[in-house]
């Protein structure tokens, strides 16, 4: 058998039959990225001397990070039994935040590859996506990889899969997408086992857009699978959620450069090109259809991406405010689920409101603005968005505690979600402490294997994200993983706590809390800032308050000495220079009321101790 | 002085003056200062340009020092002529170290006559020597009495053993006031020089300091927190762990325990640091780097001040006598200060004065700055009214920041 396609099947005429639309699930880590390099070596899609690591992950922020945060779609050709296929792998996003695109790549498929390292397990996102797969009817072939590292445990994850999925552990494939073993086999099986795609080629058309992505050169460029009819070149299209319509400017399959081809059939998978130059226009699970002939009904499951944690983000140096606005402007053509409006903070300056769909989400974006457009940024403390009803039963939406109402309300809303973690069974008891301290109710609690348990809890999005998914980690050492989707709201307790500084309130560090954790944040940020500011001229009281009411207090005492001791002909110099330099300095206060406050001490303030890497998952 | 240069644009080899720096000299007073960069043993608190070897090669061992800062003075000579500076009699001299009386008499005395010869003396002028209490004789002190010393300035540092140990001065407490009696035979003024907030020193260890100091009936004392500085031998003992560290808040005690204990025994505070006795017991030389006088600074890593421009010698001794050796400025570096300069500059020393700073010499941010430092105790009101910026007993100890209000951002 010769594994490599002779002639690869030309799109646009291309028989359902001999397709295979597949995605990989797999945990960050895991090895996806280097299994798909694998098969696009292996395919010939990709010359020996173009390869490079990753070749699927474009931003340089994802080879670096290991994490893909945008999908995307590679025909690959491959022979079993001298029949050439087309294979469709369509990449998916490998973690928490952006759960609905998940759904989206999966629903462009038949069948997916579930692929866990075999020195690990399946990890927490890698099964509730595997159950958003199997929900989707997709076909699962379980693959464990690594299968060449010393601390493979094949036999007992193999175990572990074959009991999540229902099957024999001897069905489940054992590659290595390092060395390549095994990933012939693997391919044999996607053709084998996966279902070909099925629709009506003479229905009006109908393709799901599963991605799309903002290109400098091209613009929006969309990935689409065809379920029903043909999308041709030239043609105009319409997206069935806005009735926009466009003209096809062009239409091809990624292999895995874009290729234009005549078109895309049933059960194809390719790009398209309109020219709109905002991913917004053409929008992750809209169904496309031809203007002439539209369909009658969308394919469904189109869902609005909805932001839901909430952080301020301000430049350090209040000059930058507009490379800020610009930037952010430039972003969200490439991401329908950022959201952003100005904000001014009495002490932080000029900034912005962003929405985000997770923690990771707010961290890979202000990353990014950092180093793309070389800005130095803080971001407040996230937020969720609260429902507050006034006792007047008008209701209004807070993001931000600065926004929150004084007196008079009736009700508090706030967000809740679904939290599914992995851990090994001897963390169970910390995992729940956690948990109960995070106001969690648990949903309930299943073995995976002998010393594996899956737990479910509901937990306000709140309690989770500031710093849950750090103390989670240490408190398993580092093998527990989480994954969580929105849950509703539900009604709390819920009290805004206030600092002030010499009785002026500092509305960056003000946080909506449970009634019965206010004390414990105002205890903390007090604390955290009687020792990041520094002495001033005159005392300095630092209040935490609810309302009028003082709920904790420290103060930071004057400084009584400020004067160099000596200053003769030799010291002159040095010490106008030094003068300088604290003028310097000055200029990078922040000042409240008379107090200078360094920047340092906000970013220190704002951030949780061990806040750098919590979002990577 | 302490001993890293500062970064500056490069000297000429001909150490010559832009042609404004004789602008309005003949209003400036003109001093010299001579450095003298040598000690017996270096002090672990120490970061002054100064060696304890006898013999550094060259015009720079303690034998042929004299002959290298003759040599400059005959160069400053030459210097300030050529830049269009008219003739001025000194008005003060100051010889600093290091320990000048570590040199014999008699060099300091041939150093201080070749000065008076090249410039001549103003007709009070002041001639003043740093000296340690254990490197003086009477017969050393007479001989600088008769070349034209006026005043002398004991390093006596504290009368408590424990603390003199900590700061590793080798001299024995009962030497000092043997000394003052001595350079009081010898006609001299004089004055002390003390350090508070020495690590291990109590409240009490410095009244004891300041009382025995009183006792001796100085002119004139100076009373310096210790200032730690990077690369000292006492800065790694803080780092590890050795010694407790110094502590602001205690400073601030023993400096108000200062002006206390000063004040009740008839000395009046003229600067930050400095009490006098009378006014004409006050120390004109430093007056003068306060008041932007012109100064030459002679020896190596001294600094020079004239018109506006600034410069410092190499630091070695060794490459300072091998320029002058060769006929050229041994200057490593020079500023020249901008107005902008100039008045951080005067802002910064003049406010640390009794006599303060003329309210009308401050840019409008300057003067509006005024108010809120006297609603915080920090300027006096009177003085304010009166049209100078008088720093308080509060503001004393918190001048660096009442400079910094005054100065615009």
């Amino acid at each position: 058998m010769s594994p490599m396609a002779r002639t690869a099947p030309v799109p646009a005429a291309t028989d359902p039959a001999i397709i295979r639309n597949f995605c990989i699930i797999a945990h960050i880590d895991h090895g996806k990225s280097t299994l798909a390099d694998r098969m696009l070596q292996l395919t010939g899609a990709v010359e020996q001397r173009d390869m490079k690591a990753q070749y699927l992950d474009r931003m340089d922020i994802e080879r670096e990070r290991g994490i893909t945060i945008k999908s995307q779609a590679v025909r690959l050709p491959w022979e079993v039994d001298g029949t050439a296929y087309a294979l469709n792998m369509i990449d998916t996003p490998g973690h928490v935040d952006f759960t609905y695109e998940v759904s989206r790549s999966l629903a462009a498929c038949e069948g997916a590859i579930l692929l866990v390292d075999a020195a690990q397990g399946i990890e927490a996102q890698t099964l509730a996506n595997l159950y958003l797969a199997m929900e989707n009817n997709l076909t699962i072939i379980p693959v464990l990889n690594k299968i060449d590292l010393p601390a493979a445990q094949p036999e007992k994850y193999a175990a572990e899969l074959a009991s999540l999925i229902g099957g024999e552990p001897e069905d489940v494939l054992k590659v290595s997408g390092k060395t390549g073993m095994g990933v012939e086999a693997l391919m044999d099986k996607i053709v084998r086992d996966l279902p070909a795609p099925t629709g009506n080629p003479d229905a009006p058309a109908r393709a799901m857009i599963f991605d799309s992505v903002y290109d400098t050169y091209r613009g929006v460029v969309t990935y689409v699978r065809v379920v029903d009819g043909k999308l041709s070149p030239r043609e105009r299209i319409q997206m069935m959620s806005t009735r926009a319509s466009h003209e096809l400017l062009e239409i091809g399959v990624s292999s895995p450069e874009p290729k234009p081809s005549k078109g895309l059939g049933v059960g194809e998978v390719g790009y398209l090109i309109t020219g709109v130059k905002d991913v917004r226009q053409s929008k992750v699970g809209d169904t496309v259809t031809n203007l002439a002939k539209p369909a009658a009904e969308s394919l469904g499951g189109y869902q609005d991406p909805k932001p839901m944690v909430f952080s301020g983000l301000y430049p350090l140096d209040g000059t930058d405010y507009p490379v800020l606005r610009d930037a952010l402007a430039k972003f969200t053509l490439n991401d329908a689920a950022l959201v952003y409006e100005p904000e001014t903070s009495a002490a932080l300056g000029f900034g912005f409101r962003v929405g985000f769909l997770g923690l990771l989400h707010l961290e890979i974006t202000r990353e990014r603005l950092e180093r793309e457009y070389n800005l130095d940024l803080i971001s407040t403390a996230p937020n969720v968005e609260y429902e507050v009803t006034l006792e007047d039963r008008r209701t209004l939406k807070v993001t931000n505690p600065s926004e929150y109402p004084v007196g008079k309300i009736a009700e508090v809303r706030e967000p809740m979600v679904s939290a599914t973690i992995l851990a090994p069974s001897e963390f169970v008891g910390a995992i729940m402490e956690l948990c109960q301290q995070r106001r969690g109710v648990l949903g309930g609690m299943d073995y995976l294997s002998e010393d594996r348990v899956e737990i479910r809890y509901r937990l306000p999005l709140a309690e989770i994200v500031f710093d849950f998914f750090d103390l989670l980690k240490s408190k398993t050492r580092g093998y527990g993983s989480l994954d969580w989707k929105a849950d509703g709201d539900q009604v709390s307790d819920l009290v805004k706590v206030d600092i002030l500084l010499q009785g002026e309130q500092v509305d960056a560090f003000s946080a909506i809390t449970h009634r019965e954790k206010a004390y414990a944040y105002g205890v903390m940020m007090t604390g955290k800032l009687r020792e990041l500011i520094p002495r001033q001229q005159f005392e300095v009281p630092i209040q935490a308050a609810i309302g009028a009411r003082i709920i904790a207090r420290e103060s930071i005492r004057a400084i009584r000495k400020d004067v160099l001791a000596k200053c003769y002909g030799g010291d002159i110099t040095r010490k106008r220079k030094l003068l300088e330099k604290q003028k310097e300095g000055k200029k990078r206060m922040k000042m409240v009321g008379r107090v200078e406050v360094p920047q340092e001490a906000f970013i220190a303030a704002l951030s949780s101790d061990e806040s750098k890497d919590k979002a990577k998952k | 002085m302490p001993s890293a240069l500062p970064l500056g644009l490069p000297a000429p080899d001909d150490g010559l003056l832009p042609p404004d720096a004789a602008d309005g000299a003949d209003g400036r007073d003109f001093c010299l200062y001579v450095h003298i960069p040598f000690c017996a043993v270096r002090c672990g608190y120490c970061d002054f340009n100064t060696y304890t070897a006898t013999e550094l090669g060259g015009g720079a061992s303690q034998d042929a020092y004299a002959g290298s800062v003759l040599a400059e003075i005959g160069l400053g000579a030459r210097v300030l002529e050529s830049s269009g500076l008219p003739a001025r009699p000194l008005s003060t001299v100051f010889f600093g170290g290091g320990t000048p009386t570590l040199l014999p008499a008699e060099d300091l005395a041939s150093i201080l006559r070749a000065a008076r010869s090249t410039w001549g003396f103003a007709p009070d002028a002041e001639v003043t020597t740093e000296a340690n209490p254990d490197s003086v004789t009477p017969e050393s002190l007479r001989i600088l009495r008769d070349a034209g010393f006026t005043r002398v300035s004991f390093g006596m540092q504290s009368a408590v053993p424990h603390v003199l140990a900590v700061l590793d001065r080798t001299h024995a407490p009962e030497r000092v006031p043997q000394a003052v009696q001595w350079a009081r035979d010898a006609g001299l003024n004089v004055s002390l020089d003390l350090i508070y907030g020495t690590p291990g020193e109590s409240l009490e260890d410095w009244r004891t300091t300041l009382a025995t100091a009183l006792s001796y009936g100085p002119d004139h004392i100076s009373a310096y927190a210790l200032i730690i500085e990077d690369g000292t031998r006492l800065a790694s003992r803080i780092r590890r762990g050795q010694v407790p560290p110094i502590d602001d808040d205690d400073h601030a005690d023993k400096y108000a325990l200062a002006e206390e204990m000063l004040t009740a025994d008839g000395l009046h505070w003229y600067e930050v640091s400095n009490w006098a006795r009378t006014p004409a017991d006050a120390c004109r030389h430093n007056l003068a780097y306060w008041r932007g006088s012109d100064w030459w600074g002679a020896g190596p890593g001294a600094h020079s001040h004239v018109g506006g421009t600034r410069w410092w010698n190499v630091k070695h001794p060794r490459p300072y006598a091998d320029a002058l050796g060769a006929g050229r400025s041994p200057a490593a570096g020079r500023e020249i200060l901008s107005a902008g300069d100039r008045y951080v500059e005067d802002v910064m020393l003049r406010v640390r004065l009794r006599e303060g700073l003329p309210t009308q010499s401050l840019t409008s941010t300057g003067r509006r700055a005024v108010a809120g430092l006297i609603a915080d105790g920090l300027v006096d009101p009177a003085a304010a009214f009166a049209g100078r910026v008088v720093l308080t007993l509060h503001g004393r100890l918190l001048a660096d920041a009442v400079v910094r209000r005054l100065l615009p951002d």
